[in-house]
Order: structure tokens, then sequence, then C-alpha cells
């Protein structure tokens, strides 16, 4: 029996027996109205509680992974700032070294030049001529017999001594007067270098003040961190985004780079691992040179590790001083080795580019001569230094690598916040979705059954004023008995 | 200590040669060429095809050119063959002993009375499927017209060519297809349908400025 058999009641009308059939599920649906209505309100409540409930845990989720976050962020940002404010101190430490490590010398040089310029003040200190002798001798002579001719000569000998005498002091003075002006002449240079010292001991200790205003700088942002302030996780959440930007786009650049080393080695591994080998469906030599380049990174990462430049492996940076020094070789002279085979091998790849050309040219026509170009030996050797310095620049990878690691890990979890916080708000969207709709879908039930409602509305206004008109009567009734 | 080391070294070779496959990428091509009649005087136009095959083979590949002669199931028709070596540098001195050998032969050829192309084409799948390539082509120099001298059976072998791919190059026409053209397209849909039959692919490629169709995958 098919459902155009069941469907067709009267079978030489369909209209009439869709009408019929409609009628029976306008009935069936009116008898059945009052327990729709529960069914539905009782659903849409069911699934709005669930999505409210969904909603309620994932945000709280979104907090705990937000709270992980700032955690995260607020490590990363204190382990950040140590490290600024040892190096900070790192370089005090070497400015006390190099600076204060003179200042006994300094002081020693300063002594002497004090005790020296002591000496040369002593020096030059003016010594008052000595009184003449003379006076009191011809004083005395004259008194003996003043009209005596002996006592004129005697008195005319002293006073030609006299004369002598002070001609001979003049003489004197005027010499020790040059050579009080000879020291005071040496004392410039002394008091300059005097001077020169002290400027000197005066830029370091400036300089000192300086590194302590910075470290007070540092330590004032650490403090921030240390006390979980929002402004150091704003701070910090925004410099982690512009780290990670940064980071990215340097990246890419090595990328770039490696690239270009990619495609200076590929060519010629093939004569090295054979061009018709391949390895999971990859040409053998291709992975060949790949793996040459992932190497070349990872020395340039243990390379920048064990310079302590980044701090990507805590076992390197933990290392003994002297074993650390010792990878610093170790992986130097590998990245030498390998930049020194890419250069040999970007020089075949030259010479086998040559081959090819020839050997193409000669197979078109040309002669195998017809496809050596002149001045060759520049790309050559451009091909080389390339392969040469390739290596090394991939060494400096590993700084943006280190930032965008860190920052990605800020990164991906406001990225895994914002998706919660989108899944919470779907979630609360299609709770109250389902509330509504659990009211329409109320309405629309009796949109269908509106012909007995209508009915059922009709009977009921008839029935209510005779109902009325019944209990009126009962109260003139009763107040007639009254 | 060593036995571990001994260990991983054979794991590692395993997987490695597990994963690592040659024949798969390789391709290998294998030309007919038409010596019958004058269509010797067409043989420049196939040393160009033969030269543009080398410049494009990869180290790894295999190549040979045979002639189609009377009769050319034989391995004596085949003139010159060679397997790549996998260093580019070798691959391209074995491409220029190649390009001589059959500088040689077109320079020395004398055309032959009949023309056996079922018998090349047998040869072409028995050389390719020995090599085992992961492509196999066969490229025919010819007008495509098959005359057998007189006890030679041909036309009741099925030909076994699943994987092959068949391109017929500069199939000129026939002062007889000039007259009637239905003859040159029902020797070209003879030709089509035997390969097709055979489990192999059918290609015409008459316009030599127009060879790199060749190698696209």
């Amino acid at each position: 029996m098919s459902f155009a058999d069941i469907f067709l009641l009267i079978p030489a009308s369909p209209l009439l027996s869709g009408l019929i059939w409609l009628v029976v599920a306008v009935g069936l649906l009116y008898l059945a109205r009052p327990a729709a209505h529960l069914a539905i309100a009782a659903a849409s409540r069911l699934l709005h509680h669930a999505c409210k409930l969904a909603a309620r845990s994932v945000m709280l989720a979104e907090q705990r992974l937000k709270q992980r976050n700032n955690e995260v962020l607020l490590a990363a940002g204190r382990e950040a700032a140590e490290r600024i404010i040892e190096r900070e101190f790192e370089r005090i430490d070497a400015s006390v070294r190099r600076d204060l490590a003179e200042y006994p010398a300094l002081q020693r040089q300063m002594s002497e030049a004090i005790t020296r310029l002591e000496q040369d003040y002593h020096d030059s200190s003016e010594v008052p001529p000595e009184p003449p002798a003379w006076a009191k001798v011809v004083d005395a002579v004259a008194k003996i017999a003043p009209r005596e001719p002996v006592v004129g000569e005697i008195l005319q000998d002293i006073h030609d001594s006299m004369v002598r005498a002070q001609r001979a002091a003049i003489e004197q003075y005027r010499n020790d007067n040059s050579k009080r002006h000879r020291i005071l002449s040496r004392m410039m240079p002394l008091w300059r270098r005097v001077a020169q010292v002290l400027g000197e001991m005066d830029k370091r200790v400036n300089r000192l003040l300086e590194r302590s205003t910075a470290i007070d700088r540092h330590m004032a942002s650490y403090e921030d961190i240390l006390n979980r302030s929002p402004r150091a996780e704003r701070m910090l959440s925004s410099s982690s985004l512009t780290q990670f930007f940064i980071a990215g786009f340097v990246l890419t650049i090595a990328i770039g780079g490696a690239v270009i080393n990619f495609h200076l080695i590929a060519r010629p591994m093939q004569e090295m691992v054979g061009g018709s080998s391949y390895i999971m469906g990859y040409k053998a030599a291709n992975i060949a040179a790949l793996v040459i380049i992932l190497v070349e990174v990872a020395m340039g990462l243990f390379l920048m590790e064990s310079l302590r430049i980044t701090r990507l492996f805590p076992v390197i940076a933990a290392l003994d001083d002297r074993l650390r020094v010792r990878m610093i070789w170790v992986a130097f002279a590998f990245l030498l080795a390998l930049a020194s085979i890419e250069s040999g091998l970007a020089f075949m790849r030259e010479k086998l580019s040559q081959d090819d050309a020839s050997l193409v040219a000669s197979l078109v026509g040309q002669g195998e001569a017809g496809a050596v170009a002149a001045n060759l030996w520049i790309t050559t050797a451009a091909q080389m230094g390339m392969g040469f310095i390739l290596p090394f620049a991939l060494v400096f990878v590993a700084i943006p690598l280190e930032s965008f690691i860190h920052s990605s890990r800020t990164v991906l979890g406001l990225l895994a916040q914002g998706l919660l916080q989108l899944l919470a708000f779907l979630l609360r969207l299609t709770g109250n979705v389902f509330r509504h709709g659990g009211n329409m879908l109320i309405r629309l039930y009796d949109l269908l059954i509106f012909l007995p409602l209508w009915l059922e509305e009709r009977l009921r206004a008839r029935g209510k004023p005779a109902a009325e008109m019944a209990v009126t009567d009962d109260a003139v009734a009763t107040e007639g008995r009254s | 200590m060593k036995r571990v080391f001994l260990l991983l070294t054979a794991t590692a070779a395993l997987l490695l040669s597990a994963c690592s496959d040659e024949t798969t990428h390789s391709r290998g091509v294998y030309m007919l060429l038409d010596t019958s009649g004058t269509y010797t005087k067409e043989l420049d136009k196939a040393q160009q095809i033969i030269n543009f095959v080398l410049a494009k083979l990869q180290p790894g590949d295999s190549f040979a050119v045979a002639r189609i002669k009377t009769g050319s199931f034989s391995e004596k028709d085949i003139i010159a063959r060679v397997t790549f070596d996998g260093q580019p540098s070798r691959a391209n001195l074995q491409k220029r002993q190649f390009r001589e050998e059959i500088d040689k032969f077109v320079a020395n050829v004398k055309p032959s009375a009949y023309t056996d192309i079922t018998g090349g084409l047998l040869q072409a799948v028995e050389y390719l499927d020995e090599k085992n390539p992961g492509r196999k082509t066969v490229l025919i120099f010819s007008d495509m017209k098959e005359e057998l001298a007189a006890g030679y059976v041909r036309e009741a072998i099925p030909l076994q060519m699943q994987g092959f791919e068949v391109v017929a190059l500069n199939v000129s026409k026939l002062r007889s297809d000039n007259i009637d053209p239905r003859e040159y397209t029902d020797r070209l849909a003879y030709w089509r349908q035997r390969v097709e039959a055979g489990g192999g692919s059918w290609r015409v490629l008459n316009d030599l400025e127009r060879l790199e169709a060749l190698f696209i995958d």
C-alpha cells in the first residue's frame, strides 16, 4: 500500500481527501495543544540552559586561560627584565673594574703631581736680600779720625767694595728670579695634568651615575612586574605582539636567504648523492641540500646559545665556562667547514650549468663553444661568495627565532582567548535563539490550529453572557427573599 | 654499544632504502625511426627530435632509438640505447656519446624495402618493460603505413601496452592520401585502435615546434 493509497480516502477527489486529512490533523493538534505547548517550552528551556551552561564553562576556561597567559607573560617579562638588569650590572661591574681599577694609579699620579707642585712652590719662594753690613763699619771708621786722609782711603775702599757687593747681589737676585720663573712655567703642565685627571674621573663617575639611573628604571619596571600591575601587563602584552611581528618579518627574510642558499647547492648535490634517487617522493639531492642548510641553522643556534646571546637551551646556558668556550669553537669550526663546502658546491654549480648550457647548445646545433658567456668569472665569484656568507648570515636566525618562539606563546594564548570568547558568544546566542524559538514555535502551533481556537473562543464568549445572566437572576431572587 | 650502533645503522639504511625509489620517477623513451623508402630523407627531423629528447631527459632516465625496417622485432635494430647515470655530469657525457652514435647512423643509413611497425612496437614494449621506468613513452617517427614482407606475421598479435604512451611524430601524408584523405585518417584510426585496445594511450604530434608537449605531465 503506497502513500497515495493511504492519502486518497476518496479516490475520485484528492482535494476532498486532503481537506479531510487537514481537518483530522488540525483536530489532533488541537487536542494535543496543552501537552505540545509544554513539550516545546520544556525543550526550548532545556536547550537554552544547556547552551548557557556551556557558555559559562567556556567563559570559565577563557578566564583560566587568561590567568595562565598573564602568568606566562609576567614570567617572561620578569625573566627579560632580570636579564636586562643582570646585563646592566655586568656592564657596571666591567665599568667599575675598568675605571676604578685605575683609580690607585690616578691617585698616585695626582699625589706625585701635587708633591711636585708643592716642591716647586717652595722652590719658587722669594728669599729677601740680606741687609748690607758695611754701614756700621763706615760709621765706626768715620768716628775714629774724620780728618785723616787714610780714613778717606779706607772709606773709599769700603765704598768700592759696597758697590761691587751690591752689583753681585743684584745679579744674584736676577738669577734667582729667573729660576723662579722657570719653576713656575714648569708648574703649568702639572696643573693641566691635574685638571685632566680630575675631568676623566668626573666623566667616569658620570657614566656610572647614568648606568645607575638606567638600573633604577629597569628596577622600577621589574617591581611593576613583580607586583603584577595592569600597566606592566599591558606593556608586556603590547611588547610581545610587536616582537612577534618583527621576529616574523625577520624570519621571513631569513627563509628567503635559506631558499637562495638551497638553490645554490641543490643542483651540485645531485653530483654527490645522484640525481635520480628519491626519498619519500622527494629528490634525495634536494633533501640533502635542505639537511645541510638545517644543520647550518642548528650550528648557528648552538653558537648563539654558547655565546649566551640566546637562551633556548638551558642545558647549554648552564654549562661550565670552559666547556662552553669549547662548544663555541666546535660550532664555529663546523660552520666554517659547511660554509667552505657550500662555496665549493656553488663553484661546482656554475661549472655544471656551463656544461648543461654547452650540451644544449650543441644539441640545438650552435656548437659547444656557443654557450660560454664572457665575464663568467663574476657570477662564479658571486655565487661562491654567497655560498660562503649565507651560512654565517643564517647564524643570526637564532635571535629572531627565540623572540618568535617566546612571543608566539603570548600571541597564541591571546588568539585562543579570542576564540573562546567567540565560542561563548555563539553559545549564548544559540541559547537565546532556542528560548525565543520555543516561544515562536508555540505561536506557530496555535496558528496552525487557529480555526478550532477561534471556535473555542466564540463558544466561550457565548457561554459567558448566559452564565453571567444566571448569576444575576440568582442575585435578584436572593434579594427578593430577603 | 657497538651492537646497538650497528643495529641503528642497519635500521636507518633499511628505512632509507625502503623509502628510496628511482624507477617510479624515471622516464623511459623508445623512439622508432622509419627508414623505409623515401622516409630516410626525413631523418634530419628525427635528429632534431632526438636532440630535443636528449636535452629534456634527466639522470636516471632511459632512452633508446631503433630503426623500423623489414623485420623490426630484434635487438639488432636498436641503434643506440642508454640509461643515464645518476650524476648529471656523467649523464651529459652519455648524451654526447648518444648523439654521436645517432649522427653516424643517419650519415650511413640505407633505405629498407618494408616497414614493420608492429615488430618495432613489440620490441619497444619489451625494452621498456625490462627497464620498468615510471613513465613509458614510445615515439614513432613514421608515416604509419605498415608494409610487411611475405611470411611476416603481425596482424594477429595483440599489443600489451598498459601504462604506455605512444606518440606518432611527423606522420607525413603519402601521395595516395592526397587522392583519398580517408586513407590517412583510417591509418591513424587503425593504430589508435590497436594501441588503445592494448591499454596504451595514443597521440599524434605533427607540429615539431610543439615538441614541448611531449614532456608535459
